[in-house]
């Protein structure tokens, strides 16, 4: 073999293994197992320690409170939201003890009034509501009973009674124009009352022919805009808004 | 995944394999004898850190599983009690700059403008707002969309962070430089730097939990099941069939980055 050749072979040699040698010592173990990643940082992940126990750790000890939970409005709130995380505490239950918030700002989280919280979710006004009174000294939080049916319809749709009351249709009564259901009071969106549909429900005493107290405004519903229902101008809850 | 090691799948020319086919014993010797332990990934990839065998009755198989969540903000009542469990079960810095998941409050004005709000990621709930002028109001839980086509993985140059083989995006702690380059690249705005390691965090949607069959501390929280995680492969998981059942969008769709986090009759103003 040319001298030339054997130089070449030694310093390639050198630089193969210099570069395995680099790569192997570089490259952390397992990285590539799997993908271009390395295979052991799942392990170190899935690791960490579980702190909530799930829903279905509590029952086990607790089986009567968890009975009287899933029967009542909180039943799919689990035991943790409130008591907090509780692995430790099923592993060593007289050591790790957990809490339960019984002080009056806690409940509010979930049930403080919000515009932005779905119609028919069980609100409270904190400020108005039997101030500075526990919840817990009235409510069982484990299983809060069902709300009264509220007696009016103001008391769910404030601002449309608040406008209607001061309007010119104060004294027409809400079910005048929507039929509700009594179970609308339970269920709101289930049950929904109706709203009128045609131009002639209006006419029965704005048409100029409707035999209603002379005071109440009229128009000709023949020609007074045929092709709009009314209220697509006018404000029910608030006619003589403009 | 494609082979990381770049082996000689190029073409080569004739004289340079027949060169290095000579010169590889040579390069063998020197590799066996420079490296006890040489990394043969094939060996050592399975089990990586073993003992944990005999502690589990079941081994978790990843490719058996594929998971996504699903959300639906018209359940949401924005009480931050998902934030909370995330930042206990993750430890996640109590700072308000540090969340793995976080509620968002969207406020649509009658003047066409739209604000959001999430202040403290919505732990303690959220500020009274004036409702005259309010068109509409609600709450969207926001997180890692762990997505298939994720951009963070791409552009991360050490490849420390990655997609599991059940579709979720994980970060190696130990691997990390902190260079910030995938918090950057996230569209969602869903990773940070964690101040003390200063390597990135996201949602992991509790890997740790998963893998024992437990849901993730934000799903196992929520008071009103706004949250719905589960097999997305699987037509009887509850998430397939709420996705069934629900008009399903996702977050920025154009950016192409598929997430597997799915949003159920999604307002327009949701971004």
């Amino acid at each position: 073999m040319p001298q030339q050749v054997t130089r070449l072979v030694v310093l390639f040699g050198v630089m193969i293994a210099g570069l395995v040698a680099a790569r192997s010592w570089l490259i952390p173990k397992t990285f590539g197992a799997i993908g271009h990643y390395r295979a052991a940082a799942i392990d170190s992940v899935t690791a960490t320690k579980v702190k909530y126990a799930g829903h279905e750790a509590c029952a086990a000890c607790h089986p009567d409170v968890a009975a009287l939970r899933v029967a009542g409005r909180h039943k799919s709130v689990a035991c943790e939201v409130c008591h907090g995380p509780g692995a430790e505490h099923v592993e060593s239950p007289s050591e790790k003890r957990l809490s339960a918030p019984r002080q009056r700002g806690y409940c509010p989280l979930c049930h403080g009034y919000d515009p932005g919280r779905p119609s028919g979710f069980p609100q409270i006004d904190p400020a108005t509501h039997n101030p500075m009174r526990p919840c817990v000294s009235c409510h069982q939080a484990h299983a809060p009973e069902t709300p009264r049916e509220p007696e009016a319809c103001g008391a769910c749709h404030g601002s449309i009674a608040r406008t209607h009351s001061v309007s010119n249709h104060a004294l027409i009564a809400c079910v005048r124009c929507h039929q509700t259901d009594k179970r609308h009071k339970v269920t709101p969106l289930l049950s929904r009352p109706t709203k009128p549909t045609q131009r002639a429900f209006c006419g029965q005493c704005h048409d100029r022919e409707a035999s209603s107290p002379k005071e109440i405004s009229r128009v000709d519903l023949a020609t007074h805009e045929p092709n709009y229902v009314c209220w697509q101008c006018h404000y029910p809850h608030f006619p003589e808004a403009k | 995944m494609s082979d990381p090691l770049p082996t000689d799948t190029h073409p080569v020319q004739t004289d340079r394999r027949t060169f290095l086919r000579k010169s590889l014993p040579v390069a063998l010797a020197v590799a066996s004898m420079a490296e006890a332990d040489p990394p043969d990934a094939t060996k050592a990839a399975p089990e990586p850190q073993g003992g944990s065998e005999p502690d589990q009755p079941r081994r978790y198989n990843p490719s058996e599983h594929y998971y996504g969540m699903a959300v639906d903000p018209g359940l949401c009542i924005g009480c931050g009690r998902c934030v909370e469990a995330c930042k206990t079960e993750n430890d996640v810095p109590r700072e308000p700059f540090y969340f793995r998941t976080w509620v968002e409050r969207y406020t649509a004005q009658a003047d066409g403008e739209t604000t959001v709000a999430s202040p403290n990621g919505g732990i303690g709930g959220f500020p009274p707002i004036k409702e005259a002028g309010v068109l509409r109001t609600f709450f969207v839980p926001k997180l890692c969309n762990q997505c298939a086509n994720p951009p963070c993985v791409q552009v991360c140059p050490v490849g420390a962070t990655f997609t599991t083989p059940d579709g979720v995006v994980l970060v190696d702690h130990e691997y990390c430089i902190g260079c910030r380059y995938c918090i950057q690249a996230c569209p969602y705005g869903a990773r940070f730097l964690h101040p003390v390691t200063r390597t990135a965090e996201k949602c992991t949607f509790c890997y740790h939990r998963i893998v024992k069959d437990l849901v993730p501390a934000c799903v196992e929280a929520c008071p009103t099941q706004a949250r719905i995680f589960g097999e997305l492969r699987h037509r009887s998981s509850p998430l397939s069939r709420f996705m069934r059942f629900n008009n399903i969008q996702v977050l920025k769709p154009h950016l192409n980055t598929k997430p597997n986090v799915f949003y159920a009759n999604l307002d327009g103003e949701v971004r």
